[in-house]
């Protein structure tokens, strides 16, 4: 059932099929965060991927800048509705970084410094999908955008490509990261606009 | 919409009646959404201006240049017509009244929205001290004048100063200019009474802050943003 607003028009429609339902092109690159952008040192940064069986690997900042790494362009949606098209990514595949882990997990959940988490099924950081990305539109990440290394998942909303990566669990259970333990979708998925719990 | 009261030149204060509201926290937000005549839809998100009161909630929407929602609403709508609207929404940027900590709230222009729902809310329920810095270009920017001026005066424990980018008043003491650590300390609350601290506005202004703040000794954790802004026509 629509509700048709009087007198309201509206501009741009969408006729490249880009765009996933109620979102719209942005040429900024708008910042949501929801506390102050953390700073970490590149000497004291590092990415640790711990299984189910509390079995780590990590890498220092060194270690991640030695591992072959990928150019990658994506279109990008934020929950908030705005898009980007074609947005210029370098970082490392996560099944480059998962290669040697050995689990039975189904499911991730992603920390960053400064706090935040987000979860999704590890099938999601696989096969092509997932990378930790460091550069942006062929410049080092800025803080603001998640750097020096932020989760990059484009096929889900762009809250579940946690800023200032700094790990991620392997579990044998969901657990809800920040935004999802506040309403926000468990999965995220923006073709099926699963923007909040119960969508 | 039931009513419609105008802030500044570029702002006003709707009041929605949306039956079955369930009530809000004080700094949430509505996903409000148009629908043209030919289908096509455009939803933005607004802050929630007021505390819970029953179906009515108020929203204040600041028109941003070629905004094709904010022109619509913060001009166009009138009394009668009718728009989607989705939420509470966000559970981070908010404030309870059992939160007894003094209140540092930071807003840069239209940020001051949901600053000014968690003032609104503390009437009657609340002695928590708040102090709100509100950086505005011009006096003529200033959303809530007549009420937040009349709030402060009543020495209910609210201390407000207004920090000018652009032009002052006659007689104001602080020169012109973005705001500083000094303006922090002298208008804000030191580290050490561990206040919560609420920044709001557009992200350079949020960044600027929250990077003033943490040098001067405020915990990150401590320290909540919202960032708003124009993020596409």
């Amino acid at each position: 059932m629509d509700i048709f607003t009087r007198g309201f028009r509206g501009r741009g429609r969408d006729s490249s099929g880009q765009l996933p339902p109620g979102q719209y092109l942005t040429n900024d690159f708008p910042v949501l965060s929801a506390g102050p952008t953390p700073r970490i040192p590149l000497d004291a940064w590092a990415f640790t991927i711990t299984t189910e069986l509390a079995e780590s690997q990590q890498w220092s900042w060194a270690e991640l800048m030695a591992l072959p790494a990928e150019s990658i362009t994506a279109n990008i949606h934020c929950v908030t509705r705005w898009s980007k098209l074609d947005t210029d990514w370098r970082g490392v595949s996560l099944d480059t970084l998962l290669a040697d882990i050995e689990t039975e997990a189904d499911f991730a959940l992603v920390n960053s410094y400064g706090g935040y988490s987000t979860n999704l099924p590890l099938e999601d950081l696989l096969d092509g999908k997932a990378w930790v990305a460091f550069e942006y539109e062929g410049e080092e990440l800025a803080p603001e955008h998640g750097g020096p290394a932020r989760l990059l998942v484009p096929h889900l909303y762009l809250w579940k490509s946690a800023k200032w990566v700094r790990g991620i669990d392997l579990m044998l259970q969901d657990s809800p990261g920040f935004w999802e333990q506040l309403g926000y979708h468990d999965y995220g998925d923006p073709w099926r606009e699963q923007r909040y719990q119960g969508d | 919409m039931v009513e419609r009261r105008r802030e500044t030149e570029t702002a006003s204060t709707l009041v929605l009646e949306v039956p079955g509201w369930p009530g809000h926290l004080a700094g949430q937000h509505v996903d409000v959404r148009l629908t043209a005549p030919d289908g096509y839809q455009a939803a933005r998100s607004y802050s929630l201006a007021a505390p819970t009161n029953g179906d009515r909630i108020e929203i204040t929407v600041q028109r941003v240049p070629d905004g094709e929602v904010s022109s619509y609403l913060a001009d166009e709508a009138r009394n009668g017509d009718t728009v989607e609207v989705r939420g509470p929404v966000g559970g981070w940027f908010v404030w309870k009244p059992e939160d007894s900590a003094p209140v540092l709230l930071v807003a840069g222009g239209s940020g001051v929205v949901p600053l000014m729902a968690m003032i609104r809310s503390r009437d009657g329920v609340s002695a928590a001290p708040f102090r709100l810095i509100h950086s505005v270009r011009t006096p003529q920017d200033r959303i809530y004048d007549h009420e937040l001026r009349s709030r402060a005066t009543q020495g209910g424990g609210l201390d407000i100063t207004f920090v000018y980018t652009r032009t002052a008043p006659a007689g104001e003491t602080r020169s012109v200019g973005r705001i500083t650590a000094d303006d922090l300390i002298r208008y804000g609350w030191l580290p050490d009474l561990a206040p919560t601290c609420y920044v709001c506005g557009p992200t350079p202004f949020v960044e600027t802050v929250a990077d003033l703040l943490i040098d001067l000794g405020h915990n990150p954790t401590r320290i909540r943003t919202e960032r708003f802004g124009p993020t596409g026509p």
